[in-house]
């Protein structure tokens, strides 16, 4: 086993992405990321990789596409409002089939909105974000050791279905310190990069890193295809855990990242005064684990709560995965408020009626 | 049987969607005798823009990417990094590099990028319809300049070459035309050696290539040659604007 060592969310993002292989990093100053981009400054070099400030987020992300393009693993990082600016790229990634990661440590919005902890680009993440018919596969971890896992997980789904993967923590999650571990993994078998346009090297037919199709029939038939690979990742790559949900429920939570951590903490609270609560923690955002509803559904006597700090985002695939078979409630702070234990615990007081 | 004229191989055997009398093709085709002659087909990597070569990607033998609007100089920086002894140039028109691109051109530069860029100047946007571009002349007449550009309200064209050898990290910067066989000479050469440049790891290069648009100037490609020599080149001079190699700075 290796050794545990004590890092901050945002550094140990940039010390699991040298794990998993990634060459090229480009990256951009922005609250609450910024020390992902300056540890990998000070690491990559060291370990003979690239390390690249770009001009702006719009810049760096299309050095991701460049890289990426080239059959290298690569990684950018932004919060929200430089994520936006990353949106035309990401885009274009997904549309050209390339393979990468990409850090949002969240903030609130709109606009500049804040630096303090929110999880208010939801909707950004897992219904597009950037223009036409694509998607993201969504992490989001809970805790350092798991922001960990799943950068390192997120290069390998990102080669094996050639799609870019995004892993969303929150400001908390970036900048909390706790204790890691970079595991043995063992070694992935994966597509090799065929379709790499990293110059011919006696290739006989060139390569192209391309997401035009100007013949209405080509579009839709490259759509289709992305689409079945949608299809597939959502078969394959669904992640989620389920925490105190064996027995009958007075209401199950849906929560997700750092905030699921707070909702154990209600439950825990909750559990003394005898309600029994569950939590949904969804790990991959998209695709969105529908399959943990159906296990649940019936042991839960007032539905679900969905618990976000943003103000309704999520909520919308809670009722879509309920589908009208129980009542969905909501609970969301917003703008960088983070809910209490007891904050949460009331709520759900409110709904399954008190103490029992 | 001598051969005296044949098709580069880095270009493939395709046919262009140029519209008739256009220049894009003779640059495409200097651009591929340079990489042939330096024998570099197998490391060039080649970045197509949007605009009117945004097919280019179809036409050049070697690996190819196609950028979004404006981005080829970071895409070329992520390929470059990615690769490094590739060659990488990018293949941008005028309002891809100097209108929607500004920013990622002059820090490409400003980085001293060991990357090339061609870039084709027809002071117009081409493959929407005709539109003002950065690079349309004071008075020039444009679809979205109908009265003719306005410096007042439109503002001034922009001298890319001037302005980007201004930046420390641009090794070699020459502004070419390609209207008459003496400067198409001048111009192969040019490309030629921002090549060279890049492959002596020297820093950024950029050649400015002044070229025709017939169709959306409305003119005929004999007149459009006369149009550039009498419009283009008093106000954009030229020449090497400048070469570190020799610390010539104009």
């Amino acid at each position: 086993m290796a050794d545990k060592v004590l890092m901050k969310g945002n550094e140990a993002i940039g010390e699991a992405a040298i794990h998993a292989g990634c060459q090229c990093f480009f990256g951009y100053p922005i609250t609450p990321q910024t020390e992902v981009a300056a540890y990998m400054s000070r690491r990559m070099p060291k370990v003979g990789r690239v390390f690249l400030q770009a001009e702006s987020e719009v810049a760096a992300i299309n050095m991701v596409y460049g890289a990426a393009g080239a059959g290298v693993r690569v990684m950018t990082s932004s919060s929200s409002p430089g994520i936006s600016l990353k949106a035309e790229g990401i885009s274009y990634i997904a549309g050209a089939e390339l393979p990468c990661v990409i850090i949002n440590i969240v903030r609130g919005g709109p606009g500049l909105g804040g630096i303090q902890p929110a999880q208010s680009d939801y909707f950004q993440a897992t219904k597009g974000g950037g223009h036409g018919d694509y998607r993201l596969v969504v992490f989001a971890p809970a805790s350092v050791q798991e922001m960990v896992d799943l950068v390192q997980d997120a290069f390998d789904v990102a080669d094996k279905y050639r799609n870019p993967v995004m892993v969303m923590g929150d400001g908390m999650l970036g900048q909390m310190m706790e204790p890691v571990e970079f595991k043995e993994r063992p070694k992935k078998e994966l597509p090799e990069k065929t379709w790499a346009a990293n110059g011919l090297k006696g290739r006989e037919k060139h390569n192209i890193i391309n997401s035009l199709f100007l013949k209405p029939e080509e579009l839709e038939a490259h759509n289709n295809k992305l689409q079945e690979k949608y299809r597939e990742i959502e078969k394959n790559e669904v992640r989620y855990e389920l925490y105190n949900c064996d027995e009958e429920m007075d209401l199950v939570i849906v929560s997700y990242g750092t905030l699921s951590r707070i909702c154990k903490n209600a439950i825990k609270m909750l559990k003394k005064e005898g309600i029994n609560v569950g939590l949904i923690r969804p790990i991959t955002l998209w695709p969105y684990p529908v399959e943990a509803f159906d296990k649940v559904i019936d042991k839960t006597k007032n539905g679900f709560i969905s618990v976000e700090m943003s103000c309704g985002q999520m909520l919308e695939d809670v009722q879509l995965a309920v589908n009208g078979r129980k009542p969905v409630h909501f609970y969301g702070r917003s703008g960088g408020m983070v809910p209490t234990p007891a904050e949460i615990a009331n709520k759900i007081k409110g709904i399954v009626g008190g103490a029992k | 049987m001598t051969v005296v004229f044949d098709r580069p191989k880095a270009l493939l055997d395709v046919p262009t969607h140029y519209c008739p009398g256009c220049t894009h093709g003779v640059i495409h085709r200097l651009v591929a005798e340079v990489i042939d002659e330096l024998g570099i087909l197998d490391k060039t990597i080649g970045v197509a823009p949007v605009g009117c070569s945004v097919l280019a990607y179809d036409y050049f033998a070697c690996d190819m990417y196609e950028a979004a609007h404006g981005r080829a100089p970071a895409v070329a920086t992520g390929i470059k990094r990615a690769v490094p002894d590739s060659v990488v140039f990018t293949y941008q028109g005028d309002g891809d590099l100097a209108a929607i691109g500004t920013a990622e051109i002059v820090h490409a530069a400003a980085r001293g990028e060991k990357i090339t860029t061609i870039f084709v100047n027809n002071a117009i946007y081409g493959m929407t319809g005709g539109q003002m571009a950065p690079t349309t002349l004071p008075g020039q007449v444009t679809e979205t300049s109908p009265y003719g550009r306005d410096v007042k309200t439109a503002g001034y064209p922009i001298r890319v070459s001037e302005m980007i050898s201004t930046l420390d990290g641009a090794v070699y910067v020459e502004r070419v035309s390609v209207d008459s066989v003496p400067n198409i000479i001048k111009a192969k050469k040019a490309i030629k050696k921002a090549f060279e440049i890049q492959l002596q790891g020297l820093g950024f290069s950029l050649v400015e290539v002044l070229s025709i648009c017939p169709t959306n100037w409305g003119l005929s490609p004999n007149e459009s040659v006369k149009w550039l020599r009498d419009n283009m080149i008093p106000y954009y001079p030229l020449g090497v604007k400048k070469d570190a190699t020799t610390g010539e700075v104009k």
